[in-house]
């Protein structure tokens, strides 16, 4: 370690500049390998004659005007808001307290049992488990009820939910609850000024996470809401063939951008509010 | 650029502010020590847990289990084993072990789990995090917004954005490389759905990491820095043992999930004849499409028992049994004075 | 401590046991023709695999717009207040299929609903459906309309003997070729091939034009069905030999007529006479259209779905693949025979045909009136609403004498393929097989002789449906 410290007054600028030159070129190489398989949704929603190769014969807004006279756009957007907003929340919510809780009251085999829960919900994604799934709201009487779909998706990502957030909880200090506690200040203020602050880039992780998930789940969604106007845009997707199997693509790649939309958004929006900003990391 | 020992003493104080000795009261108590500072107690504690134990219990637990217990039968949605399905015991799990096309599929699943997930999307995840902490806003912008559209995106305009770089005859690849007529898909599949995958999910390991990296305390970076260490040196000594237990989660997490992982499907199908067949594309072509639930539950079983037998290696390798945070920050703390005494000397 | 804890588990795994193995079997429900007979308020619902906006729009749209509005009127002509709610889907089959077995199942799923022909083996064995003199009683056999619907397409919505449903539309398959391309390899505009070896000898002769694949007949597992159904099944019936005989109840293994068939791959895909590329790509049939559409395929096996829905002139309804000169370009053939007589029942000539139908959901509430709107749905009135939004082979021939009159294609195959078609067979493991089908093709495109295609497919068979059920060959 010694001599890799002592190597640091001898950098000189040319290696540098070689640095610099080489931390460049990947990342042009990183960007154009997320971005070529891109370009397909950034040409085909534009074209005037879309199919599955990426080529822009002819600029047309044709596509888009197509799109937003489908009768299904805006209700399956607005249900999918409802059903990732809602799931989310649930999550984040319900996660932060068992999380908090966990992290800081010892309960004996407790890393074991979220273990076990987070391997048991790889099991409920699958077909097989839509059976169980199926007929136990049916009992309950949720079927074809977005709540139901909600509690659904939720207890699916609340493990992994927990999982990740009991990391940044276990991450700070405890001296911090303890010397507030010193200055006499209650449990709830404790959470609220001191623990809930420190967490809130994890919370924003889990969250967009979660939001992800539900955004994009297709079959849980699909199975459990009969009527179609209640279904997401993920479901809705996926209507967009013929009865042949043929896509449409003129309304597959528009509603693909459309659709992507609102969760970069609200990513770039919560990322700016908790995320990278780096400049903090704990603050005394 | 020399430095007196000074700031190594008055370190913990920046870090902890009046707990600064935090860490050695605990040493000296033992693992014993409530860390219940702030004096929730075990009532307030299960109420905390409570709501999120009870969803889970019955949205995920209850199914989970009757999933399992299907595994035993011979289950199936259609046919006349729907109507009254037997208890067959093991047999669905024998059929399984068995099949040669199983053993195969478990190894490529190893294979696509070792390389995308484990290495890949752990390794890239982390690198973009990393270097978005000083990245120009524009790239960085940039760059995260790609690698998220690769992530939230539905399967199903994933699978033709796919198809449109790696087509055979007018591929954007093909163009590109000024390759003619190669078919990626059909010639490489097990590469093509690794690199597919280390695209598609990167983003995930990307957003755990940054959080992450937004806990290691901005001072023990401060002292590095200014004991000269270069930004790998920092990352060695100050980064990673902090984020040691991030990276845990997200290697297990990660691994889980891309066990579970269907996509390979939509890109090669599972072809050509098999070479490209992960274990939830086996669960699809031999259990669901003929609707035998029984035999797809037990798979899911064995998965998951695969999962296990990973994680308990990931957590010997990685946290050496220790009980998580407190050590890791000793040892960072401990580092980081390290790299000061040998910058003083 | 620690001894409670395992009475604990012990409990709970039992507990747990118990309830789980009481939700699993399904319930017999025994269906009652005359229940609600007389009542004056009505709900129904109908559901299928089509959505306004997406999948099947023309029929969405005319449940929508034409079959409720129209039931609902009928029925206040007799003093009933019906509400009729369409659940309409618009996905993948295999997905529509799994969640309407989840509703049959629990007797969640809508009154009348809409399935494929090759499903009902599935859902009357596991006690789903019903037959229709179960489900209504007498009234099923009283409906006038069968006497327009032929035999032969009953039988797609027919399990055992017994009637469970009314066919909704048929299809049949031909050969289409590309008459530019013909020309320029010296073959005549009215080519009709008599025998496999005819399709050789054009596909040999297609060859020597340059940048032309001469034969596509669907093959390998990225195809799913429609190697079955447009390639495989086709040729099989021009052996002579069903796949599956009902009397026996046995599946063709080995068979020579079996090997024979991949056999036949085996010449076109090792001889250069076809792209095996095609069979291995994830979207090969699309791709496999868009050749075709461009002139780059010689000859090509199909439904007269690929006629209407892929290369129609129409560019707003066939995008990139419509092609505007069809009616000129394209010609069609019927499938032969192995050799002229070899074909099933002696036939010289051979077609597969698929095709869905309504079904009646056994634990409705209103089982006459379903079945008064499911007859509604299929009236002549209605059938021809239908076929105006978008032109279909309609079970019914007096729709069909009316409405295929303008499409020279789909009034042939009305008139002189349905008259030789066969149907897929309609057991429960029509689909495990098929999936074997899919994969000894397969094999015979990446090089396997056909013979040990034959035999790796006898021997899944085998495992698949037992011992019992398959015929050695």
């Amino acid at each position: 370690m010694t001599a890799a410290v002592r190597t640091v007054p001898g950098r000189t600028i040319v290696g540098r500049v070689l640095g610099r030159i080489g931390l460049y070129t990947g990342i042009c190489l990183l960007t154009v390998f997320f971005a070529l398989p891109l370009l397909w949704l950034a040409l085909t929603p534009f074209s005037d004659n879309p199919s599955y190769r990426a080529t822009l014969s002819g600029f047309s807004l044709e596509n888009f005007r197509k799109l937003f006279n489908n009768p299904q756009t805006w209700p399956s957007l607005r249900n999918s808001i409802y059903l990732a907003g809602g799931s989310a929340i649930l999550v984040i919510v319900l996660a932060a307290l068992a999380s908090y809780a966990l992290s800081r009251v010892r309960v004996p085999g407790r890393d074991q049992l979220l273990y076990a829960l987070l391997l048991l919900s790889s099991i409920v994604t699958g077909t097989a488990a839509m059976v169980p799934i199926y007929l136990m709201l049916y009992q309950l009487n949720l079927l074809d009820r977005q709540f139901g779909v909600v509690l659904v998706l939720t207890g699916g990502l609340l493990p992994a939910a927990v999982f990740m957030l009991k990391d940044f909880v276990d991450s700070i200090p405890r001296s911090y609850e303890e010397s507030a506690r010193v200055f006499g200040a209650k449990p709830g203020q404790i959470l609220r000024h001191i623990v809930l602050p420190l967490i809130r880039p994890g919370m924003a992780t889990v969250g967009v996470w979660a939001l992800v998930q539900v955004w994009g789940n297709f079959l849980v969604p699909y199975v459990l809401l009969s009527n179609p106007d209640k279904q997401p845009a993920a479901v809705v997707m996926y209507t967009f063939y013929d009865a042949g199997g043929q896509p449409n693509f003129a309304l597959i790649s528009t509603f693909a951008l459309v659709y992507s939309v609102p969760v970069v958004v609200l990513y770039l929006f919560v990322n700016r509010r908790y995320g990278f900003a780096f400049q903090g990391g704990i603050k005394g | 650029m020399t430095l007196t020992s000074k700031p190594a003493d008055a370190e913990p104080t920046a870090v902890g502010g009046p707990g600064a000795t935090d860490v050695e009261r605990a040493q000296k108590r033992g693992p014993g020590r409530d860390p219940d500072v702030v004096g929730l107690g075990r009532g307030r504690a299960s109420l905390f847990v409570a709501p999120a134990l009870v969803l889970v219990g019955v949205f995920l637990v209850f199914p989970a289990l009757w999933t399992l217990y299907l595994g035993l039968l011979d289950y199936s949605l259609t046919g006349a084993s729907a109507q009254s399905p037997t208890f067959i015991g093991a047999q669905n799990y024998t059929d399984a072990l068995s099949d040669p096309a199983f053993t195969k599929a478990l190894y490529l699943t190893l294979l696509y789990v070792g390389f995308s997930a484990v290495i890949g999307q752990n390794i890239l995840g982390f690198l973009l995090a990393w270097y978005f902490r000083t990245a120009p806003r524009a790239v960085r912008t940039t760059l995260n917004v790609l690698v998220l559209l690769a992530w939230i995106l539905p399967g199903s305009v994933v699978a033709f954005l796919w198809q449109a770089l790696l087509d055979r005859r007018d591929g954007i690849l093909n163009t590109v490389l000024q390759t003619t007529g190669v078919a990626w898909t059909n010639d490489h599949p097990m590469a093509v759905i690794v690199i597919f995958n280390i695209w598609r999910g990167a983003a995930f390991s990307m957003l755990l990491y940054a959080a992450a990296l937004n806990t290691v305390p901005t001072s023990h970076l401060e002292v590095a820095r200014m004991a000269g260490a270069r930004p790998w040196q920092q990352l060695r000594d100050v980064v990673l043992p902090t984020v040691r237990r991030h990276v845990l989660t997200n290697t297990l997490l990660i691994t889980l999930w891309t066990f579970n992982d269907f996509t390979p499907f939509l890109l090669t199908g599972g072809g050509p004849n098999h070479e490209s067949e992960t274990l939830p594309v086996y669960i699809y072509s031999t259990a669901i499409l003929h609707g035998d639930l029984g035999y797809g539950s037990a798979i899911s079983l064995l998965l998951l028992l695969a999962n296990l037998v990973i994680a308990v290696f990931y957590i010997r390798l990685l946290r050496g049994g220790d009980d998580g945070s407190l050590k890791a920050q000793q040892r960072a703390e401990r580092k980081a004075r390290r790299a000061e005494r040998a910058v003083a000397t | 401590m620690r001894k409670p804890r395992r009475v604990t588990t012990i409990v709970c795994c039992v507990a747990v046991g118990a309830l789980l193995s009481g939700c699993v079997a399904s319930k017999k429900t025994k269906s009652d023709p005359t229940k609600n007979v007389g009542a004056k308020q009505v709900s129904l619902t109908i559901n299928a695999n089509d959505v306004v906006g997406g999948k099947n729009a023309a029929e969405a749209n005319w449940i929508n717009n034409y079959v409720i509005p129209g039931f609902v009127k009928a029925q206040q002509a007799k003093g009933v207040t019906a509400t009729v709610k369409f659940n309409g889907a618009g996905v993948d089959d295999e997905q529509f299929k799994t969640k309407l077995e989840l509703g049959l199942k629990t007797g969640n799923s809508a009154d009348v609903f809409s399935g494929d022909g090759i499903w009902l083996g599935e859902l009357a064995s596991a006690g789903y459906v019903k037959p229709l003199d179960e489900v209504v009683g007498k009234s099923a056999a009283s409906w006038d309309g069968w006497s327009q619907i032929s035999k032969s397409v009953q039988q797609n919505m027919s399990y055992k003997g017994k009637v469970y449903g009314i066919p909704n539309g048929t299809d049949g398959r031909v050969i289409y070729f590309n008459k530019k391309l013909f020309a320029q390899a010296g073959l005549p505009a009215d080519w009709q091939p008599k025998s496999w070896d005819d399709i050789l000898a054009a596909g040999t002769a297609l060859k020597k034009v340059a940048g032309v694949n001469p034969i596509q007949i669907n093959a390998g597992t990225p195809m799913g069905e429609a190697t079955t159904a447009q390639g495989f099944l086709p040729l099989l019936a021009g052996t002579g030999k069903p796949l599956f005989d009902e009397a026996s109840s046995k599946w063709q293994g080995a068979s020579a007529n079996v090997t024979s068939v991949l056999d036949f791959y085996k010449k076109i895909y090792g001889g250069g006479l076809g792209d095996p590329n095609l069979q291995q790509d994830k979207a090969g049939r699309d791709e496999s259209f868009a050749d075709f559409s461009k002139g780059k395929i010689g000859i090509l096996v199909e439904g007269d779905y690929f006629w209407r829905s892929i290369i129609c002139p129409d560019k707003t309804v066939c995008n990139t693949t419509a092609m505007a000169s069809r009616n000129a370009d394209v010609g069609y053939a019927k499938i032969p025979a192995e050799k002229p007589g070899m074909g099933i029942n002696g036939q010289d000539f051979v077609s597969v045909s698929g095709g869905g139908g309504w079904l009646l959901n056994p634990a409705s509430k209103f089982p006459q009136q379903a079945w008064e709107l499911m007859t509604f749905m299929m009236s002549a009135d209605a059938q021809t609403n239908l076929a105006k939004a978008e032109i279909r082979i309609s079970p019914r021939a007096d729709v069909n004498a009316t409405t295929l009159a303008g499409d020279p294609l789909m009034s042939y195959i009305s008139k002189t393929i349905l008259p030789i078609t066969s149907y897929r067979p309609s057991d429960q493991n029509y689909n495990t097989v098929s999936v074997a089908i899919q994969e000894a093709t397969a094999a015979v495109v990446s090089g396997k002789s056909a013979s040990s295609a034959a035999s790796t497919f006898q021997s899944i068979l085998q495992k698949a449906v037992g011992d019992a059920h398959v015929e050695t060959g």
